[in-house]
């Protein structure tokens, strides 16, 4: 079993005050658990150097930290380890880069394996800020309602169970102004207190960028077996320079990665058929990334007015239109996905 | 050190926010294009990239990554040109590695933001543009809070794309301007329609029209919607200045009135 790296929590971080110019080093953009209030150079929370450093002294919190409590993991982590062991695969949904179809390519992701009804499928959406899931899977106005073993998740089908942020506002106006400690706190509540109950897949609709939300997903999931990630790019390289940023994170972390899907890859016009880049791959697009950091390239799926329109309507674009070349696309990547997951699962048994 | 803080924003004369609660509806790209018109109607314009885990502005603008330099009064912004038109300050100069992951939590992000926003001299503009990433969080508060030590914050220009999808990740950044008390300058709607270069059929892929409903629902003013076109995600992509190559485009006009109708509002605030 592959646990993911825990080591997440530690930092020697000694940058954490003001920057003074130069470069940031690979040092400085390691992460450190520095909370809001702390004095200059605070090593962080967990570091070795945690209240006994010289920018410790006179700090409240001292003492704790040189006990080592803050040092000790969050019992939070354990507990979701025991929550989620009914959980067969985990997989998460990653891009350095906002607006390339995550949430999209999640939602059809978790219709088309829960279109084999024998299979258990939830979907999870830890984009605190910006949820799109509720629409796309046409929950919009939807309420969690609360069980003797927790939350209950919305379910669009028997077999296909949502949970997001979205379904506790109580109008479309509201705005979630929050920073990270209380965004953390929620995806740990998604995660502990969400009744999944026994599922195939698990999978996790993520914001971009490599920030609170994605270190927590991943510690609070480090108890637990992670299939990997499929990351998420558009052809262009304004999209690929955050999508490596992003890989760089999943290597920090250790989480594998089982591909890349480049989305909105060409533009076949329905009067005249002809193609058009609309996002011109200028650097190669995905493909020439993929070779280059030899990942597998899981599929290319190009622009269609009918994706966005389904996506708008709450429909799955995959039933709407099966016969369409971005709905083969999408199977097929499925696919690679399903015998990724169950590689994975043959390689742990031959191993232990 | 404080007087030395208020002295590097004293000389700009009005800041803008761009922002929109969706990623990837093309901030950086709507940032970068105003700047390249106003710097075209002979304004001095600086921008301030905010978004640190997804620094794009200086590839859209083809910097590469020089080195920042130290000043008495601070932190020098990078310049696109000798005539200095055109500032530019963003993390991405800041990193060693530019595939680097910056995998910061709020905080850091924070004090980064606090220090762009009061060590950076950014000498006499007329327009400082702040980009930003998608949401709602530690960024948007941090440099909102930051600017408004320092000096007056015009508004915000929210980004959207037309589909429905986009537009309710936007319906909450507005909530966000209202409880924060910033002033909406309008709405511009981007990737609105896609005119095929072989046949001219326009094919409205990310929908139509959701930019200049939102803005009628909210109450807002709309500024005028984009299109999707082949040639400025181009520009964008090889860094070269759209407003100078395709001055005949429809894209030109639509930016170049969005740009028009900015400045006057800005004018008459």
């Amino acid at each position: 079993m592959l646990n993911l790296c825990p080591s997440i929590q530690v930092s020697t971080c000694a940058h954490t005050g003001t920057f003074e110019g130069g470069r940031l080093s690979q040092q400085d953009t390691k992460m450190a658990d520095v909370p809001d209030n702390a004095p200059e150079h605070c090593p962080g929370t967990t570091s070795e150097q945690a209240g006994k450093s010289s920018s410790c002294a006179g700090c409240p919190n001292q003492k704790i930290c040189a006990s080592g409590a803050t040092k000790a993991p969050d019992p939070a982590i354990a507990e979701i380890g025991e929550k989620l062991s009914t959980v067969k695969h985990k997989i998460l949904v990653l891009s350095g880069k906002g607006g390339v179809g995550k949430s999209t390519f999640s939602a059809h992701l978790a219709h088309t394996l829960a279109s084999d009804s024998t299979k258990e499928v939830a979907l999870l959406d830890v984009d605190i800020c910006g949820p799109s899931i509720p629409r796309i899977m046409g929950l919009e106005g939807e309420q969690v309602h609360q069980s003797g073993s927790g939350w209950s998740p919305v379910y669009v089908d028997d077999n296909l169970a949502v949970m997001s942020i979205g379904f506790l506002l109580s109008s479309p106006d509201d705005a979630v102004i929050w920073r990270g400690p209380k965004k953390n706190g929620m995806i740990k509540q998604f995660l502990r207190d969400v009744d999944w109950g026994d599922l195939d897949y698990l999978i996790v609709d993520t914001p971009p960028g490599t920030s609170d939300e994605h270190l927590s997903i991943v510690q609070y999931l480090s108890s637990t077996h992670v299939d990997g990630a499929v990351i998420i790019t558009t052809p262009q390289e304004v999209s690929l320079q955050d999508v490596r940023k992003e890989i760089r994170f999943c290597q920090k972390v250790k989480l594998p990665i089982i591909g890349v899907v480049e989305n909105m890859s060409g533009f076949v016009c329905p009067s005249c058929k002809n193609t058009s880049q609309i996002f011109p791959p200028t650097s190669g697009g995905a493909e020439r990334m993929c070779a280059d950091l030899d990942l597998p390239l899981l599929g290319k799926v190009p622009l269609d007015p009918r994706i966005a329109r389904s996506c708008d309507e709450g429909k799955s674009f995959i039933n709407e239109v099966p016969d369409s070349p971005a709905a083969k696309v999408y199977q097929s990547i499925v696919q690679s996905i399903q015998d990724y997951c169950s590689n994975r699962v043959t390689e742990e048994q031959s191993t232990s | 050190m404080e007087a030395n803080n208020d002295g590097s924003m004293s000389q700009v004369r009005h800041v803008v926010l761009v922002l929109s609660g969706k990623g990837g509806v093309g901030k950086s790209t709507i940032t970068t294009e105003l700047a390249l018109a106003l710097r075209h109607a002979g304004k001095k314009i600086g921008i301030l990239d905010v978004d640190l885990c997804g620094p794009s502005i200086p590839r859209m603008l083809s910097i590469g990554r020089p080195d920042v330099h130290q000043c008495d009064s601070g932190w020098v912004p990078v310049y696109t040109d000798a005539a200095k038109t055109l500032a530019l300050m963003s993390i991405g100069f800041l990193l060693e590695d530019p595939d680097e992951a910056v995998v910061w939590r709020g905080p850091k992000k924070t004090a980064m933001i606090g220090q762009f926003v009061s060590d950076v001299a950014w000498g006499e503009l007329d327009v400082l543009l702040v980009d930003t990433p998608p949401g709602t969080s530690d960024e948007h508060l941090a440099v909102l809070e930051n600017l408004k030590k320092h000096s007056r914050v015009d508004g915000a220009i929210l980004v959207t794309t037309p589909q429905a999808v986009s537009t309710g990740d936007v319906r909450r950044e507005i909530t966000f301007c209202k409880k924060t008390g910033i002033r909406i300058l309008g709405i511009v709607e981007n990737m609105s329609g896609f005119v095929c270069p072989h046949c001219s059929e326009c094919s409205n892929i990310f929908s139509k029209g959701g930019g200049e409903e939102l803005a009628k629902l909210t109450g807002s003013i709309f500024l005028g919607a984009v299109p999707l076109d082949p040639l400025l995600s181009t520009s964008i992509e090889e860094g070269k200045d759209f407003i100078q190559s395709f001055p005949d485009s429809a894209t030109f006009s639509a930016i170049s009135s969005i740009s028009q109708t900015l400045l006057e509002s800005l004018q008459t605030a």
